[in-house]
């Protein structure tokens, strides 16, 4: 077998009652309610906050630079250091998209040029931002380390056919990224 | 055991002429001379296997398929067998695993498929596979469907042990016009060679190299350009035969699968149509040993363009004047508008053009329509080429003998209607299914004769560029029908995707046409698909007595003796 059955963890009396972490939940949101009232909520200052609690000015201040790194953004396709498009179009992000969101045409790698040895590349890619979820789905299936979820959270659109972005988009919201995947250089 | 228990079960299974053996602790009877991979799996031990195909000589050279084996222990001389409480003999199991595709069962024999013996010894062949496999399953065609994958992720152990550097092979090369090859991934099972020499008896692909650099690849300057080269892509287990055509086009796991018939000649191969949404990405042979084994020929597999090409007609189009253009019309106005114009032709100077192309069901409606509007003549085009010996038949049409058992009787020759319509006797014509323009021998002049002249495509031909009214009917994988083949096998057409644009199904205009012409017939008002009309039928035609569209099944029934053959299937049969 070349997989392993997970073992699922035991819960204990107290666990499955859960009266305690129901218990320790509402100790948590008092707590937040009294630093809310009496006005010392954490990273107050920080974010310009007015009134009780914490409320940030947005959009003329931003929270970005406060973006954990595992922040999932808008999903966008990357190249690699040597300009390669990384998506292979194996199509299984698309397969894996609970929104559908995704659609690949496969196509082929021209035989002339440097990455012809990974044949097959998408001659076209799109993604439905009206549909996507930011579930980090298809960073998570994509075989090739070709789509990741960028920190881009703020889509505002004036027009309903920027919603899908296509290849070119993809490309140039991704940027490029070093390492990780060396397979189909000559060498492998 | 009670009564029988004088009886032991080797003479009870030999009185009906077969053998016992137990597999996985469970006895079942086999015939003798059966293979232990077959008998394991249809009893339900899958047996894993790269080289073995049922159709094709044995090599035994994968070792995938290896099993655990006991006999019963060998008698010293005047030693009596013991038998256990059910009668059979106990079974002393070889150290060693044996391969279920090279042996055959025999009396009292045991196979253990589970057990240590046989998980290390497929382990171990997958690990051998794998150490100089490539990584290539995202871009490979095969992903989803090859053996190796099912068999790694089942049997094989999830981690490589393999430090050294991976052989390199060719990659992508061109074996002839519609196969590619990739070396790396072959995993030497010699199937696309056995079925090359064996079955298509042309020697063209061979092994060469040894060790882990031997590679399968075409004899010098030979290509792999049989109009049967598509079918070792089928066979390949793995990714390293790949379809030219299929080439990433899409990923398996997308497509549908509809069981359906070729309908390229009158052999009608059996075929699952591959779709995804609306389109189609490919058709690949079914097993049917009756038709057509578990081959097709590439020229009629890779014919399926047209299904979503431009030249689809996707409107009904009228012309409401002599000489005005052709215009689109919808459903309801076009149909209206031919019941009037078609009261209106004279029924002995009308004719029908049908098509042993459609299916009995279509064609059971077209005589009803004669019917109904009085019509005498009727006739169909015939295309009679040439049988290749394998599987093309020399009937170039699909139905040739549903449409002679339910038109011919009263068919007129095609020469008759033609030389009617060149000297005006006839002035109104219904081509059905066929482009008149192509083979029935008329010209466009001829044609610009006729005063009415309606046509059902579903594709723009010539002369739907020249009918007063084109009724646009549906491809072969847009319909359910029944056809019946050259060897007189009634075999089913399923619909694989909803008809392209406003098209509808051919038999549903022709009943509509039927019932704006006034017809009272309740049965057929109250058909609700063309499936149905198979009960209707059976009543009619003594061949088809008791069918139903359920009781001819995936795989057909053979209903009529034609005394036609299929030359790939008698010699299938003769040499078993
Ligand atoms: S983030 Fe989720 S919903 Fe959005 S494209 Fe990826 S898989 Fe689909
Ligand atoms: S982005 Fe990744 S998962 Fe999606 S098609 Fe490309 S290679 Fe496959
Ligand atoms: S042959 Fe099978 S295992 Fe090998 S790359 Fe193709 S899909 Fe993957
Ligand atoms: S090319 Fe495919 S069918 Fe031929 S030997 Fe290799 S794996 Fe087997």
């Amino acid at each position: 077998m070349s997989y392993t059955p997970i073992k699922r963890p035991k819960f204990s009396l107290a666990d499955r009652i859960y009266i305690v972490a129901i218990a320790k939940g509402l100790c948590r949101t008092f707590k937040h309610l009294v630093l809310a009232l009496t006005r010392r909520s954490r990273h107050r200052e920080d974010f310009n906050s007015k009134g009780i609690g914490l409320c940030m000015p947005f959009p003329e201040q931003r929270w970005d630079e406060r973006l954990p790194e595992y922040y999932r953004g808008a999903p966008t396709l990357v190249r690699g250091e040597d300009s390669r498009e990384r998506c292979v179009s194996c199509q299984l992000c698309e397969f894996i998209c609970p929104a559908r969101a995704i659609t690949v045409t496969p196509g082929e790698v021209d035989p002339a040029s440097p990455c012809a040895k990974q044949e097959k590349a998408p001659k076209e890619f799109t993604i439905d931002m009206f549909r996507c979820i930011y579930c980090g789905m298809c960073e998570e299936v994509c075989p090739e380390q070709a789509i990741f979820m960028s920190q881009e959270y703020l889509i505002t659109l004036t027009d309903r056919d920027k919603g899908i972005r296509d290849k070119e988009t993809l490309y140039k919201l991704g940027g490029v990224r070093k390492g990780l995947v060396n397979k189909w250089n000559d060498h492998k | 055991m009670s009564t029988t228990s004088t009886i032991l079960p080797k003479d009870e299974a030999a009185a009906q002429g077969e053998l016992n053996v137990q597999i996985n602790g469970t006895w079942h009877r086999f015939a003798p001379g059966t293979r232990i991979a077959d008998a394991c799996n249809t009893v339900g031990a899958h047996v894993p296997c790269f080289c073995y195909h049922p159709k094709l000589a044995i090599a035994g050279s994968c070792r995938m398929c290896l099993v655990e084996q006991g006999m019963p222990p060998r008698l010293a001389p005047g030693q009596e067998p013991s038998y256990d409480a059910q009668g059979y003999q106990p079974l002393q199991w070889m150290p060693r695993a044996i391969i279920a595709c090279a042996n055959t069962v025999s009396e009292n024999m045991g196979i253990r498929t589970t057990g240590n013996i046989t998980a290390e010894a497929r382990r171990g062949v997958l690990e051998f596979l794998l150490s100089n496999h490539p990584l290539d399953c995202p871009i490979c065609d095969q992903a989803g469907e090859c053996k190796l994958q099912e068999y790694s992720s089942d049997y094989g152990s999830g981690t490589s042990r393999f430090q050294e550097e991976k052989t390199k092979k060719g990659k992508n090369i061109d074996l002839g016009p519609r196969v590619n090859l990739d070396q790396e991934r072959c995993v030497l099972c010699h199937r696309c060679v056995r079925f090359m020499r064996d079955i298509v008896g042309e020697e063209v692909l061979g092994a060469v190299g040894r060790g882990s650099n031997c590679a399968i690849s075409c004899y010098p300057g030979l290509k792999l350009d049989s109009n049967y080269s598509l079918n070792t892509v089928d066979l390949c287990p793995v990714g390293a035969l790949t379809s030219k055509d299929f080439r990433f086009k899409m990923r398996v796991w997308f497509l549908k699968s509809t069981p359906s018939i070729d309908v390229n000649c009158g052999t009608g191969s059996n075929i699952s149509i591959w779709s995804r949404e609306q389109e189609i990405y490919r058709l690949t042979p079914r097993q049917n040993d009756q038709v057509n084994s578990c081959w097709m020929p590439d020229s009629h597999r890779l014919n399926y363009k047209y299904i979503n090409a431009e030249e689809r007609i996707l409107n009904p189009t009228v012309r409401t004047d002599i000489g005005a253009p052709q215009r689109e019309s919808t459903w309801d106005a076009c149909l209206k508008l031919s019941a009037e114009q078609l009261q209106k032709c004279e029924a002995s100077k009308t004719a029908i053009i049908v098509s042993a192309r459609m299916t009995n069901e279509e064609l059971y409606l077209v005589r009803a329509l004669a019917k109904q509007l009085g019509i005498k003549e009727i006739a169909s085009v015939s295309r009679k080429g040439k049988s290749d010996g394998m599987l093309i038949s020399a009937d170039g049409n699909p139905n040739t003998t549903g449409e002679q058992m339910i038109i011919a009787e009263k068919a007129t020759a095609l020469e008759g209607i033609c030389s009617g319509i060149k000297s005006g006797r006839i002035t109104a014509l219904l081509a059905l299914g066929e482009d008149i323009t192509a083979e029935a021998g008329l010209s466009a002049d001829n044609i610009k004769n006729l005063d009415y002249l309606l046509t059902l495509a579903h594709s723009k031909n010539g002369t739907t560029e020249l009918a007063d009214v084109t009724l646009p009917g549906v491809t072969f994988a847009e319909k359910y029908g029944t056809m019946i083949n050259v060897t007189g096998r009634i075999q089913r057409l399923n619909q694989a995707i909803e008809p392209i644009g406003n098209s509808r199904d051919d038999w549903s205009i022709l009943r509509d046409l039927i019932i704006l012409l006034g017809s009272e017939d309740e049965k057929l008002a109250a058909l609700k698909s063309a499936r149905d009309l198979v009960t209707i039928m059976a009543d009619e035609f003594a061949a088809m007595a008791g069918l139903t569209w359920g009781s001819i099944g995936n795989d057909g029934k053979a209903i009529i003796s034609t005394g036609v053959t299929i030359p790939l299937i008698e010699r299938e049969q003769a040499s078993k």
